[in-house]
């Protein structure tokens, strides 16, 4: 579809500043929690303080009587008025949960879970009341220890479910234990990566707004997915799709977050409803860390097989992970495992290789996708089995990788797990990476350094990452979620643009992206572009801002609707100036003569003339100044992109603590639009992988209760916490799209953690040992060392 | 979170705060920096029904020279001590220690009174009082007493404060041309509560140490002086001293695990700290 070697034009592929920054730096923005609505009370939750315990009793009586206090509700208040979900998707056989309620019903199954709402005039109000509410608990035994989760002994979370098994899959490629068993050189080892969760600027909030008057439903929500929620809330309220208007402002982060189904906000919305009056809930940080859903948890048990002159033969992969006591609606708690094992080994040249997933219910607070879903690990375990291999053979773990690496004259490609690659660049980002670096002299630094016991580690990871969903990954197993989008483009009488699309922008630069390729396809200034996005009444159907989506999708959805409608522009010029359209070019808002360069009109005296003296235009097909394009990956589950990713780190032998020196990138999104702007999410992306790697990690005690919930506790690193970071790019642009990008949204947290584990484990290699449990800590480094 | 609803007042002499606290005993709390309280508020792990706002009281701030010890107003503010030029000069522990404490914005509001009447085990303060050799001014309605911080810190979060009295000042001796300072600690972020932390003061006679105070943080309940240093009374300060402390520091100290470290890893961090501490004092 695409002529790669054409050049669309600027401003797609310059960096220039984003559009509409100047409201949040001047502390403009609006986000949820500045809506303020006619009537509106507010809600606070009572959440079970144990991991797993029968409700004997609620009594709320004293509670309602306190100041401020509208009404209290518990599980059974809400029968009636909204339905149970079960996340499960048949594109994952097998798969398997209990229904779910809004609020806990009888039973809680984590600690965090909604177990009664206060509605009150004021949050503090609302809390006060909470604090007050007695309930009669029967502690029920815990089920925390994924590893026992499937043991006959082990009690059912869900008894009608016959065992506590989520989700298992397998794959099983040529012969990966007999190859692995005639390997010269095998090396076996277990990963542990912790549980993590994301925690975003801005948490999560609504605002619930049923109108009785009327039967709308309008929900003002910090959401990355509009309309997957309009069409959630009507499975779920009976209200037609049509009568349900969801509307986000802005947002101010999410991280995958916030495309998922929460009882909190579920509860809003019903208790919204039965009231009549607009209800808002922003949730605190505190309750964000058990109200929230995580992510990881993993342990992957890893088996891989080299020959003696680098080759790789095969490759096995075991991976258990909890997920909480239910799967999380509606995309399942099936796809972070899912891509542990379809992405593992998905960047090398392998025929041989076998996965296991398997997904347990546990009694802690819920997992599911969140940035880089699965990928991360994928990539972690495969980088961190090659350098394990090839240390052990003795060989360069760049060497290793140039000689297993898919080829880049190999595509298409289809890997092992059945991934049909279209066009990546595994080897050329790898070379680039290795310049960048400078490489060898890095070497040679680290070599030098250790002679004055200075341990200095150098990693690199070659990552491979799934973009731009079809609907294979959700849409086909039933899930209301479209992996479509559409933009509308119009010519206003001033001659500006305006464009509608249903994706968000969580504060990433999404609208800058979609205005610079509606800028680049019609013709005209940036600031002649506004946007519309996020609000299911006033945009076009579509998938919303996950998976590294917005700009590979809506991004061209909207290059279709301003190439369509500037071709109708320069039909209605031609009318007008009785030329043909193939002799004029719409340039910076004006339509020029190609043959001598001439300014012949502007699009504001067009927009003038078809707005409010268009009669009797001559134009056939009578061209309108409205066009809408739209688009949906088809025929693959993602648009695939690629990278490689260099680390190097300072260990303090003595202390265990893990320096981050710097980190290097070279990332293949395709075609880039702002390269600004996508240096800028490959950063952050590094910054969380930075954070996974060495700091972050929610810990549960055997009772199931969480024991650093706060910011003082669970540590999510700071700007005093970064390496300097240094970006380059490949460019394989897709065929699948005009456009030609892919995303990127992902890409340094997918392949960062397994540069970043490679130098841990080669600044500890002097002292023969390694570490494989995430994060790297102080304390789990001096023991590796056998120092405490 | 909101916190509980509580009532707030703001006096501008002692007497008036002597007052309240008889009047409201256990439901007030005394406001300095708020840089604690707040988020326990915030958090509702706290819930008073009163907070006396002490900012404006004249008395508690000041920094000045009197006699042989440097007085410093319990209201200072961690921001001040980190830019003095005479707590640089006559206790220059500090400004190396001040610079640890959290981050510029807690710095700015945060004081020296507020950490050390908290008593966080973690804080860098407390120790710095122990090495320091410093005595608590203590101001109750009846008049003064004076403290010294060996016996200020009486279990976690529990100082020799009465219930009506209010912290004054903190009077640090003057330093001299024969004391050396060191501080180091071990956090897991910049301006995170430490893991393990040491300050530590040495006064030489000559060439050999007359008296060496060892004070650690972030292992206990209490900020410690370890008894190790007793051992160097009439060394030299050198690589072999270092060397023996750094092995019998570990068996003086009494750790409790915490979620950023196991008791023996503090230990083992602890004779860490000690060789890079005292490595600093004797170049």
């Amino acid at each position: 579809m695409t002529d790669v070697s054409e050049t669309l034009a600027a401003p797609i592929g310059v960096s220039v500043p984003r559009p509409g920054i100047e409201r949040f730096t001047a502390g403009r923005g609006r986000y949820i929690d500045d809506l303020l609505l006619p009537r509106m009370a507010h809600i606070a939750f009572l959440r079970s303080p144990y991991a797993h315990a029968r409700i004997k009793s609620i009594d709320s009586a004293a509670a309602a009587a306190l100041p401020g206090v509208i009404r209290i509700f518990t599980a059974g208040d809400l029968e009636g008025v909204v339905t149970p979900w079960e996340a499960v998707i048949s594109n994952l056989p097998g798969i398997k949960s209990a229904p779910q309620f809004p609020m806990a019903k009888e039973r809680a199954t984590w600690q965090g879970e909604v177990v009664a709402a206060v509605v009150a005039q004021s949050r503090a109000q609302a809390e006060d009341a909470a604090d007050a509410i007695a309930v009669d608990w029967e502690e029920l035994p815990p089920l925390t220890d994924m590893v026992t989760a499937l043991d006959p002994a082990t009690p059912v979370l869900h008894p009608d479910l016959g065992d506590n098994l989520c989700f298992r899959m397998d794959i099983d490629a040529g012969d990966a234990p007999g190859r692995i068993a005639g390997a010269d050189i095998v090396v076996e080892e277990s990963f542990r990566i912790h549980r993590q969760t994301v925690v975003p600027l801005e948490p999560r909030g609504l605002i619930a707004d049923f109108n009785p008057g009327d039967g709308i439903l309008t929900v003002h929500h910090s959401s990355q997915v509009p309309h997957i929620m309009q069409a959630v809330f009507a499975r779920h309220f009976g209200v037609e799709e049509h009568r349900i208007r969801v509307i986000v402002p802005d947002v101010g982060g999410s991280f995958g977050l916030k495309i998922h189904v929460f009882g909190d906000e579920m509860t809003t919305i019903a208790v919204s409803k039965i009231l009549g009056r607009p209800i808002k809930f922003i949730a605190d940080r505190l309750e964000s860390f058990t109200g929230d859903v995580h992510c990881r948890d993993h342990i992957v048990k890893a088996k891989i097989g080299m020959m003696s002159d680098g080759r790789i033969v095969g490759l096995e992969v075991d991976d258990l992970t909890g997920i909480g006591p239910y799967s999380v609606y509606p995309r399942s708690s099936g796809v972070e495992a899912m891509l542990v094992a379809i992405f593992s080994g998905s960047t090398y040249d392998l025929k041989d290789y076998k996965a296991t997933a398997r997904v347990v219910f546990q009694n802690k607070a819920p997992m599911c996708q969140l940035r880089g879903v699965g990928m991360p690990i994928a990539c972690s375990v495969t980088e961190g089995m090659v350098d394990l291999v090839a240390r052990k053979g003795g060989l360069d773990p760049v060497e290793v990788r140039r000689k297993n690496l898919i080829p880049d004259d190999a595509y298409p490609y289809e890997t092992a797990a059945g991934m049909p690659f279209e066009g990546l660049s595994f080897q050329s980002s790898l070379e680039e990476l290795v310049r960048i670096m400078d490489y060898d002299a890095l070497c040679k630094e680290r070599d030098a350094k250790r002679e004055q016991d200075i341990y200095l580690g150098i990693g690199v990871s070659i990552y491979c990452e799934g973009t731009s969903p079809s609907p294979l990954v959700y849409g086909v197993g039933g899930a209301p979620i479209t992996a479509q989008d559409a933009c509308t483009v119009k010519l206003e009488p001033s001659g500006a643009v305006s464009a509608a699309v249903g994706v968000t922008d969580q504060g990433q630069g999404a609208a800058a992206i979609l205005t610079q390729i509606i800028a680049s396809a019609v013709g005209v200034p940036m600031d002649s572009v506004s946007m519309t996005l996020g609000d299911t009444g006033r945009t076009p159907y579509g998938g919303g801002t996950w998976a590294s989506r917005a700009t590979g999708i809506a991004g061209e959805a909207a290059l279709r609707a301003g190439r369509t409608l500037r071709e109708n522009l320069l039909k209605i010029a031609g009318a007008l100036l009785q030329l043909s359209p193939d002799d004029l070019d719409i340039r910076e808002g004006e339509i020029l003569q190609r043959s001598d360069g001439s300014v012949r009109m502007t699009l504001a005296e067009l927009g003038r003339i078809v707005h409010f003296q268009g009669t009797g235009l001559p134009i056939e097909g009578d061209p309108g100044v409205v066009a809408t394009g739209h688009f949906s990956l088809r025929d693959a589950m993602f648009m695939y992109t690629n990278g490689a990713i260099g680390s190097l780190v300072q260990l303090d032998p003595d202390t265990g603590f893990i320096k981050p020196l710097k980190l290097w990138a070279v990332d293949d999104c395709g075609r880039p639009i702002n390269p600004m702007l996508v240096d800028e999410q490959l950063r952050g992306g590094l910054a969380n992988a930075v954070g996974c790697s060495l700091f972050e990690e929610l810990s549960y005690d055997d009772d199931g209760q969480l024991q650093n919930g706060t910011l003082v506790d669970y540590l999510l690193p700071m700007a005093g916490e970064m390496p300097d970071m240094e970006i380059a790019h490949m460019a394989t642009p897709t065929k699948k799209s005009f456009l030609g990008a892919k995303g990127v949204g992902e890409a340094g947290i997918i392949g960062g953690p397994g540069a970043i584990l490679n130098a841990v484990n080669d600044a500890l290699s002097p002292f023969g040992v390694h570490v494989t449990e995430q994060p790297y800590t102080p304390e789990r480094i001096l023991a590796a060392l056998g120092r405490v | 979170m909101k916190p509980h609803d509580f009532d707030y007042v703001r006096p501008t002499e002692l007497d008036q705060v002597f007052d309240l606290i008889e009047r409201h005993g256990d439901d007030a709390r005394i406001l300095a920096g708020g840089q604690s309280l707040m988020p326990t508020l915030n958090m509702r792990l706290s819930a008073p029904a009163l907070l006396i706002d002490i900012n404006r009281i004249d008395a508690l701030k000041g920094l000045s020279v009197e006699g042989d010890m440097l007085r410093i107003g319990a209201l200072t503010r961690h921001v001040e001590l980190e830019h003095s030029p005479e707590v640089a000069r006559h206790a220059p522990l500090l400004t190396k220690a001040i610079r640890h404490v959290a981050h510029p914005a807690v710095r700015n509001r945060g004081t020296i009174g507020g950490s050390l009447s908290l008593a966080d085990p973690a804080a860098e303060l407390p120790a710095c009082a122990l090495a320091l050799g410093a005595t608590l001014v203590l101001r109750g309605r009846d008049g003064q007493r004076r403290v010294p911080a060996n016996t200020f810190f009486v279990d976690l979060y529990e100082t020799a404060r009465g219930e009506k009295e209010v912290l004054e000042a903190v009077e640090v001796p003057l330093a001299t041309s024969s004391d050396r300072f060191g501080f180091g600690e071990l956090a897991r972020r910049h301006g995170d509560f430490a893991m393990v932390g040491l300050a530590a003061a040495a006064r030489m006679a000559g060439g050999t140490i007359e008296r060496l105070r060892l004070a650690f943080f972030g292992i206990g309940n209490v900020p410690v002086l370890s008894s190790a240093a007793d051992l160097a009374a009439g060394r030299p300060l050198d690589a072999d001293l270092v060397e023996v402390l750094r092995g019998a520091v570990g068996e003086t100290l009494d750790p409790t695990d915490n979620l950023q470290a196991s008791a023996a890893m503090k230990k083992h961090l602890a004779s860490v700290l000690v060789g890079r501490v005292l490595g600093d004092m004797m170049e």
